[in-house]
């Protein structure tokens, strides 16, 4: 694959075969791994949903992960509780992951509401204006340091960022200078790249001429080029640096090399910029494919086990129908509410204009 | 307790004291720390307050922006210093797609407790994109407030005001006037931010200014005078919101207006004052809102700077235009 460093990070080869690396190691068990198999599939299947959703007009917009569900469940899963991310518009498995409410991102794409998330102090709100996120991450992670929640002897004291991003966003002014201040302030926030190949129409060439894991040098920190399709090898690499992160050893850049199997958006059509073969190359690295097939090979799960879980992404695919009903829109009034924290008189005179109109319109209904 | 002070001093005096209140407080900008900012306005205070609350910033408008988002999500309360007008744009898109709206987006969750301090407008004989008036775009811009001091008394109540704000405050300040003295009064308890207030009180018209131009309008207002007008100044200071009550009053009893401000014409700060006052007193008003400001051409070079700005002449031919109509 163009931009695949022979350095990358890769701990279950495609066909699901487990090899090891000289400096990343996979530290987990078979049972973690079997846990990190139904997360990838729930993450899947819940894609796949929300994608119909769209189609059926339920949902204005929807931004599917396939493919990237290693990349996104394994670096989750390298977080503590006390850890903080900063999603940009992708990353539906981490909120899973993490225990966030599916229904905080249907909300979202539905145009329900603008992000009154569950769970905002530890998962932030998606970040639609590309970029943007890795400022305030830096900003935050520059907090933590402040705060003295960074280099601590006890390591359960310490907390470190990790912020999501693309390769798109790797062209940004804002994600440039994000590297420029946590390299400065030496801020614990860790960028994790999901380069999936595809800005929209426009492929990474287009974006760095250069695997972009080597730019993070230029900025005077580590990056390293990870597997992205390779749950393990994403787990580990995340381990490693959220872990120096937290120590006060400074930011760190992931790129987990993987691939966007969809689309961008559901408003976007791939076969007008991008080739079936490439496609169906990535096809083959699959990454619920290869650790079904290694865990099968060692025999922890089997036949059963798919089933049951097949059953329960099914049974989740249907509550994220079922709760699209349920899914209050917001209201003129909590927007007025909300402009500002502390209300103006101005402004609470187009509150009033807004109400005796509404409440006119209704009496003439 | 009053002392006379510079504007730039006052404004030092006010950061000074939000920092010894606050500890939640931290000032951010380029060149802000040993050099004290390149008009002097932090002086002294990474001295005493230490590189961790007084930061010098690379030199990235929106890294300096978002960072603060940042440390406000994470409950600090950030005033970031603009070294002039004319660079805050790179910084334009974290301002309006983050800064003014993560607390609606959040329903509430998210304050952004942030100052934006720019110093702004012209007449320093200053190179390009050192002069500009950009206040209409954060005024046009809901989630912001946007506020402008006019004297040293109210730049050192009005910073910490807006440092104690917990929505994100744009700070204007006036720079050709960081070096007129005035009285600060420590001690008497300061009017509301975000309240207007009358500068000089008069009977035929209402000269509604901001930053710079209230000094311009005093001085008309004095020339007026003489020849037997009597003109009511009033400094609006806060753009965003604006206040009604203190505007609408004033043009009731002058039943003239003229609204003074450097930034270009169109659009600005003035043709929303004009708007409202025709609005809702359409039949007090004796004549027609006027509007005296910069032409709609970009901001000019410095020799022919005066010809662009309003001065005391411009104001007074408009006032002579209302009081005849």
């Amino acid at each position: 694959m163009r931009g695949q460093s022979d350095d990358m990070v890769q701990l279950l080869t495609p066909d699901g075969t487990r090899v090891e690396h000289d400096e990343f190691r996979f530290d987990g068990t078979t049972e973690d791994l079997v846990g990190y198999l139904k997360d990838m599939i729930l993450a899947r299947r819940f894609d796949a949903e929300a994608t119909a959703l769209q189609r059926h007009g339920e949902l204005g917009l929807w931004t599917p992960l396939i493919g990237q569900e290693a990349a996104q469940v394994g670096s989750a899963h390298a977080l503590r509780p006390a850890d903080v991310v900063f999603p940009s518009y992708r990353e539906h498995a981490v909120a899973m992951v993490l225990g966030v409410p599916v229904t905080n991102m249907l909300s979202l794409f539905r145009g329900s509401n603008g992000g009154y998330w569950e769970k905002l102090d530890s998962f932030k709100n998606y970040q639609i204006v590309i970029g943007c996120q890795t400022l305030h991450a830096t900003g935050y992670a520059m907090g933590l340091q402040l705060d003295g929640a960074v280099g601590n002897e006890r390591d359960d004291d310490n907390a470190a960022v990790i912020v999501y991003h693309g390769d798109g966003a790797a062209s940004q002014g804002d994600v440039n200078e994000a590297y420029v201040f946590a390299a400065s302030y030496n801020a614990p926030v860790v960028f994790f790249c999901q380069n999936n190949q595809w800005a929209i129409s426009e492929p990474i060439a287009l974006q760095s001429r250069i695997p972009l894991y080597q730019r993070a040098r230029g900025f005077g920190f580590p990056g390293v080029q990870v597997d992205g399709n390779d749950v393990l090898a994403v787990k580990a690499v995340t381990d490693w640096a959220m872990a120096r992160a937290r120590a006060g050893d400074g930011p760190a850049f992931i790129e987990a090399f993987t691939y966007r199997m969809g689309a961008h958006t559901t408003s976007d059509d791939p076969t007008k910029y991008r080739e079936r073969a490439d496609e169906e190359a990535w096809r083959g690295r699959d990454p619920i494919a290869r650790l079904t097939t290694y865990l099968r090979g060692m025999g922890a799960i089997d036949d059963a086990w798919q089933d049951a879980v097949e059953a329960e992404a099914k049974e989740f695919g249907a509550a994220a129908r079922a709760a699209i009903p349920t899914l209050e829109a917001t209201t003129m009034e909590r927007l007025f509410d909300t402009v500002y924290a502390e209300p103006t008189v101005a402004l609470e005179a187009q509150r009033r204009e807004y109400a005796e109109f509404a409440a006119a319109l209704e009496e003439d209904a | 307790m009053s002392e006379t002070l510079t504007m730039a001093k006052a404004l030092n005096r006010g950061l000074r004291r939000a920092l010894q209140a606050d500890p939640k407080v931290l000032l951010a900008g380029e060149d802000i720390g040993k050099l004290g900012g390149v008009f002097r306005i932090t002086e002294g205070l990474q001295a005493e307050f230490g590189e961790n609350r007084v930061v010098d910033s690379p030199l990235a408008e929106s890294g300096i922006i978002g960072t603060a988002v940042g440390l406000a999500m994470r409950g600090y309360r950030p005033v970031v210093e603009i070294q002039f007008d004319g660079f805050v744009f790179p910084g334009f898109s974290q301002i309006v797609t983050q800064v003014a709206k993560m607390h609606m987006r959040t329903g509430g969750h998210t304050a952004m407790p942030m100052v934006i301090r720019i110093p702004f407008g012209g007449g320093i004989g200053a190179i390009e994109h050192h002069s500009e008036s950009p206040e209409a775009y954060f005024a046009h811009t809901p989630g912001l407030k946007v506020v402008a001091c006019s004297n040293a008394n109210d730049a050192y109540w009005m910073i910490q005001q807006a440092i104690q704000s917990d929505d994100p405050v744009v700070f204007l300040e006036p720079k050709r006037r960081y070096h007129v003295k005035g009285a600060v009064n420590f001690t008497a308890r300061p009017a509301p931010m975000h309240q207007a207030q009358v500068s000089r009180y008069g009977t035929d018209a209402t000269l509604l200014c901001y930053g710079p131009m209230v000094k311009t309008c005093l001085d008309a207002a004095a020339v007026a005078a003489e020849e037997g007008t009597s003109l009511e100044v009033v400094d609006l200071r806060t753009l965003s919101p604006l206040d009604w009550v203190t505007i609408e009053s004033s043009a009731r009893r002058t039943k003239r207006a003229i609204v003074v401000h450097e930034a270009p014409k169109t659009l600005g700060v003035g043709a929303e004052i004009a708007a409202k006052l025709h609005e809702d007193l359409f039949y007090v008003m004796e004549s027609p809102v006027l509007r005296v400001a910069g032409y709609d051409m970009p901001y000019p070079p410095s020799r022919v700077e005066e010809e662009y700005l309003p001065g005391v002449d411009r104001i007074l031919d408009a006032v002579d235009r209302s009081l005849a109509y």
